[in-house]
C-alpha cells in the first residue's frame, strides 16, 4: 500500500502537491475549490499590509512553455484578506503569502496569517516584478537572515521561504533562511523575463518585465532544489512547471517533501492536482516506493 | 496563443459603436473572447462579435480611454490579440431565444449567425441598436426593444422576451448585456421554468484561467465561463450583487 502524505517539518499533507502562490488563490471560494481539487494545502496570494491593485494590464501573456506575468502582487490587504481566510481554513490546510519590504513588515504579516488559521507563512522573497518587494529583498542573505529571524520571532507557524532563481547566490540564500531557523525553502519562484512585440516597437507588459513560469523553467527548478539540497537539512518544497506526476516526480527525487503547482492550473485545469496524485500513486507502486519520504532525493544516490 | 492581426476592415455599427474586422486563423466558437491590446494604455477582454472562417471581428463601444483608443485605428492598423479564451455557448439545447442588450448584442450575434433562431436586441434607444442588419439576414424573427420606445417594442429586452415566451416554445435562452438586465433575465427564466446561458462579465487580468482575479464564488468567469447556464448561475452568490475590483476587494453593486 503506498502513501502519499507526507511532511514538509511539522506540517503533516494528507497529498504532496499545493496550489503556488499567485494562482486561484485570491478569495476564499477559490482556495476552497482548489483545495477540494486534491490539494494537500493552498497557499494564498501574496498578501500586504495595504489594498494593491497590482500592475495595469497587459500583466500576462501565453510563451512558449509558459507564461509570462508581472501581476504586481494584486491583494486586498492583510485586513480585508481576513474574510478569504475564514472560508478558506475551513476547506484545509492554508499557507498564507505574504510579502513586504522590511523584516517589521514580515512580521506584523505573519502575525495576521497565524491569526487568521494559516498552517504556515510562506515569504514571498522572491517576486521578480514588484519594485521594492520580492526578491529585491530576497537576493541578500544578510536582509533574507534578518526577515526570516524576524518573523520566526514573532509567530510559533512554521516559516517558509520563497526564493528567487534569478541569483548566482542561491545556496548561500537557501543557508541564510537555515541559519535563522527558517522551517523550509521553496524554490523557486519565475524566472524574469520580457516579451517585445516587433511590430509595436516595445514591451508587451505594463511593467515591461515580467516573470517566466511553466513547462520552460522545470529544469532550472530541479536544479535549484538539487543545489538546495547538498547545502540544506530543512525541507524543500519545489515548483515550477510541473504539468504532470512524472515532473512533480523529479522535484521529489531532487530533494522536496512536497511541491507546488501554478501554471499548470490554467494549461491543464484544476484536476492537474488529482491527475498527479494518481500518476504518482501508480509509479510508486510500479516501482517499489512505499512512501514520498522514500523517494525524496533519491537523484542524490 | 497571441496573433498580430491586421485590421481589414472598421465598420460604424452605431455612433458610439464600430466594429474591427480582421484575418485570423484561430479556431473560435460562438461566446469566446479576446484580449486586446492598447499599448500603452490597458489591455481588455472583448467578444468575438464575427467568425466568418478567418474573417474574425471584435464590435468596441467608446467607452472609456482603452475603447477610445481602439476607435483611433484604421484600416491596416495593427491589432495584438490572444485568445480565444471561454467556454461559449452551448447551440444544441433545442429551441434557442438569443438576446442581446446594448453593446452586448455583439457577443450573441455568433450564435445567431449559427443557428438563425429567433432574436431579440434591446437598447436605450433606436440610435443605440446595433448589428440588426447582420442578425435580419440570419434569423427570420428579430425583435427590436428601445427602453424609449423609439423603435420597435418600448420597453426591455426582458419585458419583451416574456411576451415572446408566452407565444412560442423555447427551450433556452441565450442572453449577454449589463448584468442587471442578466439578473432580470435569469429571474423570468427561473419563473417561467427555462433554461438559459448567460455571458458574464468580471475585471479580468490573465484571461486565461490562471490568476483567479476573475472569480465568482470559485468559478473563474475567463475559463470556467464567461457563459454559465441556469445550473451553474444558480450556485453563483456574486451573480447580480457584488463583484471583485483590481485588488481583490468585494464590492457590493448596491450598498
Amino acid at each position: 500500500m503506498v502513501s502519499l502524505r507526507t511532511d514538509v517539518g511539522t506540517v503533516a499533507l494528507d497529498r504532496p502537491g499545493m496550489v503556488a502562490s499567485g494562482i486561484m488563490d485570491e478569495t476564499g471560494p477559490s482556495l476552497a475549490r482548489m483545495i477540494e481539487c486534491g490539494c494537500g494545502a493552498v497557499v494564498t496570494k501574496s498578501v500586504g499590509l495595504e489594498p494593491n491593485a497590482g500592475h495595469a494590464n497587459p500583466c500576462f501573456t501565453e510563451v512558449p512553455g509558459g507564461y509570462v506575468n508581472a501581476m504586481g502582487l494584486p491583494n486586498p490587504g492583510i485586513e480585508l484578506f481576513a474574510e478569504e481566510m475564514e472560508v478558506a481554513v475551513k476547506a484545509g490546510k492554508v499557507v498564507g503569502s505574504i510579502y513586504g519590504a522590511s523584516p517589521e513588515d514580515f512580521s506584523k504579516l505573519a502575525g495576521r496569517m497565524e491569526d487568521y488559521g494559516a498552517c504556515a507563512v510562506e515569504l514571498n522573497l522572491s517576486c521578480p516584478h514588484a519594485k521594492g518587494y520580492g526578491m529585491e529583498v530576497g537576493t541578500d542573505p544578510a536582509m533574507v537572515r534578518a526577515i526570516v529571524g524576524a518573523v520566526k520571532s514573532s509567530v510559533s507557524i512554521p516559516v517558509w521561504a520563497k526564493l528567487t532563481p534569478n541569483t548566482h547566490i542561491l545556496q548561500d540564500i537557501g543557508r541564510a533562511v537555515q541559519d535563522a531557523g527558517g522551517d523550509a525553502v521553496v524554490a523557486i519562484n519565475t524566472l524574469k523575463a520580457m516579451v517585445i512585440e516587433p511590430e509595436f516597437a516595445r514591451p508587451l507588459l505594463s511593467n515591461r518585465f515580467g516573470g517566466l513560469s511553466g513547462q520552460g523553467v522545470r529544469p532550472v527548478g530541479v536544479r535549484a532544489i538539487y543545489d538546495l539540497r547538498t547545502v540544506l537539512d530543512i525541507p524543500l518544497v519545489g515548483v515550477g512547471g510541473i504539468y504532470d506526476w512524472r515532473d512533480a516526480a523529479q522535484y521529489i527525487m531532487a530533494g522536496a517533501s512536497a511541491f507546488q503547482i501554478g501554471s499548470a492550473v490554467g494549461s491543464v485545469g484544476p484536476e492537474v492536482f488529482s491527475q498527479v496524485n494518481k500518476g504518482l500513486e501508480e509509479f510508486m507502486k510500479d516501482y517499489g516506493y512505499d512512501s514520498i519520504s522514500s523517494m525524496v532525493g533519491a537523484a542524490h544516490e | 496563443m497571441s496573433d498580430v492581426v491586421r485590421i481589414a476592415k472598421v465598420v460604424d455599427e452605431c455612433y458610439d459603436t464600430k466594429t474591427f474586422e480582421f484575418e485570423w486563423d484561430a479556431e473560435t466558437r460562438p461566446g469566446q473572447f479576446v484580449m486586446v491590446w492598447i499599448p500603452g494604455i490597458d489591455e481588455i477582454p472583448m467578444s468575438i462579435s464575427g467568425m466568418d472562417g478567418n474573417r474574425k471581428s471584435i464590435t468596441v463601444k467608446a467607452i472609456g480611454e482603452a475603447t477610445r483608443a481602439i476607435h483611433r485605428l484604421k484600416e491596416g492598423d495593427r491589432l495584438r490579440i490572444r485568445g480565444p479564451y471561454g467556454n461559449g455557448f452551448d447551440l444544441t439545447r433545442g429551441e434557442l431565444l438569443i438576446i442581446g442588450g446594448g453593446v452586448g448584442t455583439a457577443a450573441i450575434m455568433p450564435a445567431v449567425k449559427a443557428t438563425g433562431a429567433d432574436t431579440i436586441i434591446a437598447a436605450r434607444s433606436d440610435r443605440d441598436v446595433i448589428m440588426d442588419g447582420i442578425a435580419s439576414k440570419a434569423a427570420k424573427n428579430v425583435w427590436i426593444a428601445t427602453d424609449d420606445g423609439s423603435r420597435g417594442f418600448h420597453g426591455n429586452a426582458v419585458q419583451l422576451m416574456k411576451e415572446r415566451v408566452a407565444e412560442k416554445r423555447y427551450d433556452c435562452v441565450l442572453a449577454c448585456g449589463p448584468e442587471v438586465m442578466l439578473w432580470f433575465t435569469y429571474k423570468a427564466c427561473q419563473e417561467l421554468g427555462l433554461d438559459c446561458q448567460l455571458s458574464l462579465e468580471r475585471y479580468m487580468k490573465c484571461g486565461a484561467g490562471v490568476c483567479g482575479c476573475c472569480v465568482m464564488d470559485d468559478a473563474r468567469v475567463c475559463r470556467d465561463g464567461p457563459v454559465f447556464d441556469s445550473s451553474q448561475i444558480a450556485r453563483l452568490s456574486e451573480f447580480g450583487v457584488s463583484k471583485r475590483d483590481e485588488c481583490g476587494r468585494l464590492v457590493k453593486f448596491r450598498p
